[in-house]
């Protein structure tokens, strides 16, 4: 008899909200020590400039400083911040600037004072005198022969050159009916969390251990990297990542802040605490996207695409971070989108510039990709006059292919394009919606309709594909336990800040036991508490630890089943576990109920042959295959002649996640993806002048997107399991990102269409679409 | 200097620095950490309280500024141990994910539903305007507030 489930696929409550909407979640900032010190930090006001002198004199001087460091003062003392991704050229990339700075927001100096006021009045005292050098700022510039050099030991900004050829492609130009050529910009992007990076460390002399408390995504590789800057063992290090306010890959790093907060306090012997201010989170928190692509698409008449050519020039910033160098790789891999190209090749540069460096950004590489995938469409479909719909059913990967091998090297599990793609053209009224928009375009309103078919890559995944460099490695971890009164306790490596598994596991452990999911406490983010984990990046937190969370269910229910097997004389593999007993499956009035077995457990006054007492399992599950969730969304959006403002009329989403546990966070984070997507279509840039002064360094100037600039999102799924993992789950963390972007652009330029329009580059402001149309009316 | 004031029903009197913002006030010596601080200029929200009812951003005023005032924050919403209306719906609406911005957005939808009880999506919308949040895109904090309001007037007609 099968059990049925009370909590998985139903519309659950989060259990981290009771405490986040009554104010009492512990952020960093809310963590408070006896004896707590502050630390502020110095930041370069210049893009490139060399470091004459420091006067820290006075600064140390002032009423409740403690101390003052600079980059002298550090020097052999922390490591170099950590990239892990392979790169031709690393530099070493100090925690304090020593001797120049490369970026505008670079830490040059660090305060520690009695209370933030007080840092802030000393910081204020020190005096530092810059030599100010030319600036890289556009990284296509970088290579030229005259451009200023930012690392010198390098004689070059070229950080790296890849390239994946393929002669086929060549051979796919020549039999096109038309090859398409056009550049695009996937701009800079702040990944602008609500809550600031924050840091707070403590240091016990006696045991010499140090508590770290940080906004992070991934508690234990900050660890592995912190005690490898530190030179200090990981078994005297823990990194709590208490609640932590919003991610989207920027806090999937290691930062100067972590190792100097934390070497502060082992020297102080005092616990110290630097929250990072909205400034320096524009300014000095990594930053995502940023690469240009040059494209040729050998196209036929039809629609069919048989090639595509890219070269990419990537914008690394100054140095390199955790991964920087690891991002565009996805989307060279991931360009061919959903269709089944035949032919990739491309090239990808890397530059060195005087900017923030990049590195992970909610999609990480496969935004950048899907747009390229679906503006390939469009300009295929406008340049045939086909209907961009049909151009992507001419292209579409089919079903019956799966599992499919791609021009990228990838092997995708499982997918239904057209279902998805239907099923949103369906929810739109697509044939009505272009009669309307015929029908306005000649009253001379501009409407628009956008279509983006997306496919990008999660659940990563099997170790081998993660930077050797990396301590860790694509698995992820659980430790289940069930406690002597029946309360199961969840150990993941996972690192939600936002996601909701606390929920969401708790769903899953609550069906498998047949308990109350109040029953289930899910534990993460502290490394004295919890087995070396990965974190949570990538849309893997279900997707990898879900998996890793139910083998070890799996491993106690089998101890669990042994035990009342010996109980109630029946076989083990004729019992279930239901409604706080475990019971014969063909005859549920045979039971016994769960507490029995857990106190045979326990007490263990009758040895069981073959059974250990106790009831705690862990497994580091290893992911066989990386996942694939698709869908296709779909925008109807006005654009204004007079003003160039855009309007969403619509705004229709399919997304396939595979299988879905809680219909209710699969929406949110989908929501929350499309709002990221749709910003960086319409509304976000980072913004660099053409001295490499940062222009968008406050929420004023960076156009985080309010309630009123986004749509109502009218959403569904389709549901296509994955084969690859045990719960048929494909993860949706980044999906709404990586479809929208897409999507908006493609509507706008729709609308556009009807003045020769062919491209705009992000974001399309209203002042970029209004200058497009006076431009295009008056030739 | 000194300043008397009133916070969640609790009357205090602190001795602070004439230029201590409210903001720090609260979290620092009233101990109550539940109001954030996301931007110090007023942009996010993620600090907005209510002072003698109306919403304001705590990290732009100064506490001396509230001298006299009542402020409320999120932890003083709760009533004899039941969430308020506005809580229960950003739960009840899945009206949050990473939590840093709902102190703030639950405290200007409190004050938004105190004006108007019934308001639309594009009249929510509007209201939290100085308010952002980065991981809903809304959607569930636009239900949370409809669902509050109904709740509310539901109350008041019974």
């Amino acid at each position: 008899m099968p059990v049925i489930p009370k909590f998985v696929g139903e519309r659950i409550k989060r259990r981290e909200d009771p405490r986040l909407v009554s104010g009492t979640g512990t952020y960093v900032d809310d963590v408070k020590l006896v004896g707590m010190v502050s630390a502020m930090i110095l930041r370069s006001p210049y893009p490139h400039a060399k470091i004459i002198s420091i006067d820290v004199g006075k600064a140390r001087a002032a009423d409740g400083v403690v101390a003052v460091l600079t980059g002298e003062d550090l020097r052999g003392k922390i490591g170099s911040v950590p990239c892990v991704a392979p790169a031709e050229r690393v530099p070493f990339h100090p925690v304090l600037a020593l001797g120049k700075v490369r970026f505008v927001g670079e830490p040059v100096a660090v305060v520690v004072a009695s209370n933030p006021y007080k840092a802030q009045d000393a910081l204020d005292l020190l005096d530092v005198d810059y030599d100010p050098l030319d600036a890289v700022v556009d990284p296509e510039k970088a290579f030229d022969k005259d451009a200023p050099v930012i690392h010198e030991e390098f004689g070059t900004n070229l950080c790296m050159r890849s390239e994946v050829p393929n002669p086929q492609v060549d051979e796919a130009m020549r039999k096109a009916d038309k090859v398409i050529k056009f550049r695009l910009v996937n701009q800079r992007l702040a990944p602008a969390p609500m809550e600031p990076r924050g840091v707070v460390a403590q240091w016990h002399p006696g045991l010499k251990q140090l508590t770290l408390w940080s906004s992070t995504q991934i508690p234990h590789l900050l660890r592995s990297q912190l005690a490898e800057m530190l030179k200090l063992g990981e078994n005297h290090i823990r990194v709590i990542a208490p609640e932590v306010g919003g991610g989207f890959g920027c806090k999937l790093n290691v930062y100067p802040e972590e190792a100097l907060v934390a070497y502060l306090a082992m020297t102080l012997n005092r616990p110290v605490k630097w929250i990072e201010r909205r400034r320096e989170n524009l300014a000095a928190t990594t930053h995502g996207r940023d690469q240009i692509t040059y494209l040729e698409v050998a196209a036929k008449k039809d629609g069919e695409v048989l090639g595509v050519k890219a070269s990419f020039v990537c914008d690394m910033g100054a140095y390199l971070h955790l991964l920087t160098p690891a991002i565009p790789g996805f989307s060279g891999l991931m360009m061919t989108g959903c269709y089944k190209i035949p032919a990739l090749a491309f090239e990808q540069k890397f530059a060195f510039t005087n900017k923030m460096s990049t590195d992970a950004y909610r999609g990480a590489g496969r935004p950048e990709a899907a747009y390229i995938a679906e503006r390939v469409m469009d300009m295929v479909a406008s340049e045939f006059g086909l209907d961009p719909a049909d151009v992507r059913r001419k292209n579409f990967i089919p079903k019956e292919a799966f599992p499919a091998p791609t021009a990228g090297g990838l092997v995708y599990d499982s997918g239904d394009y057209n279902l998805a793609l239907d099923k949103a053209l369906a929810m739109v009224e697509y044939k009505k919606m272009r009669a309307e928009q015929e029908a306005a375009r000649k009253q001379g309103r501009l409407i628009g309709i956008g279509i983006s078919s997306y496919v990008e890559i999660c659940g990563i995944g099997p170790s081998a594909l993660l930077p050797p460099k990396l301590k860790g490695g694509g698995w992820e971890s659980a430790t289940v336990r069930i406690e002597p009164d029946s309360k199961v306790t969840v150990l993941t490596g996972i690192s939600p800040h936002g996601q909701g598994q606390e929920t969401t596991f708790a769903q899953l452990v609550a069906d498998a036991f047949g308990i109350d999911i109040d029953d289930v406490v899910v534990v993460h983010g502290d490394t004295a508490q919890v087995q070396y984990g990965i974190g949570t990046f990538g849309s893997r937190g279900t997707t990898v630890g879900g998996p890793a969370l139910m083998l070890t269910v799996q491993k106690l229910q089998d101890k669990m089943k042994k035990i009342a097997s010996t109980m109630m004389e029946v076989p083990p593999d004729q019992l279930i576990f239901t409604e706080r007993t475990i019971a014969m499956a063909s005859d549920p009035s045979r039971s016994i109920p769960l507490q029995q077995v857990v106190d045979a457990a326990y007490g263990y006054k009758m040895p069981i042959p073959g059974v250990e007492p106790g009831l705690e399992e862990k497994t580091f599950y290893e992911p066989s295959a990386c996942t694939f969730p698709f869908g296709t969304h779909v925008a109807v959006v006005e654009v204004d002649p007079e003003t160039g403002v855009v309007k969403f009329l619509k705004y229709v989403a399919v997304d396939d996640c595979g299988k879905i546990i809680s219909p209710l966070l699969v929406d949110g984070q989908v929501h929350g993806g499309i709002a990221q997507g749709i910003a960086q279509a319409l509304y976000e840039e980072v913004v660099y002048d053409e001295n490499g002064q940062l222009v968008t360094a406050s929420l004023m100037d960076y156009a985080v997107p309010k309630a009123d600039m986004l749509p109502h999102f009218d959403c569904a799924n389709t549901i296509t399991p994955s084969p690859v993992n045990m719960l048929g789950v494909k993860g949706v963390g980044e999906a709404g990102t990586i479809g929208s972007t897409p999507c908006a652009v493609n509507a706008v330029l729709d609308a556009l269409k009807p003045f020769g329009i062919r491209h705009l580059d992000m974001p399309l402001k209203p002042e970029k679409i209004w200058n497009a149309l006076r431009n295009a009316k008056k030739a | 200097m000194r300043v008397s004031l009133t916070v969640n029903g609790q009357r205090r009197e602190d001795d602070i620095e004439p230029r201590t913002l409210l903001v720090h006030y609260l979290r620092e010596v009233a101990g109550l950490t539940g109001t954030h601080v996301g931007c110090e200029t007023s942009l996010c929200g993620a600090c907005t309280v209510l002072m003698n009812g109306r919403a304001v951003k705590s990290c732009t005023t100064l506490a001396v500024q509230a001298e006299g005032a009542e402020i409320t924050t999120v932890e003083g919403l709760a009533r004899d141990g039941k969430f308020h209306p506005v809580q229960e719906g950003f739960w009840e609406e899945h009206g949050l994910q990473c939590g840093y911005c709902t102190p703030g957005m639950i405290m200007m939808a409190t004050d938004l539903l105190s004006r108007n009880p019934d308001p639309s999506e594009a009249e929510i919308r509007a209201a939290l305007e100085g308010n952002l949040c980065r991981c809903t895109g809304y959607q569930h904090i636009v239900n949370a507030v409809r669902y509050a309001a109904n709740k509310m007037r539901a109350a008041k007609g019974a």
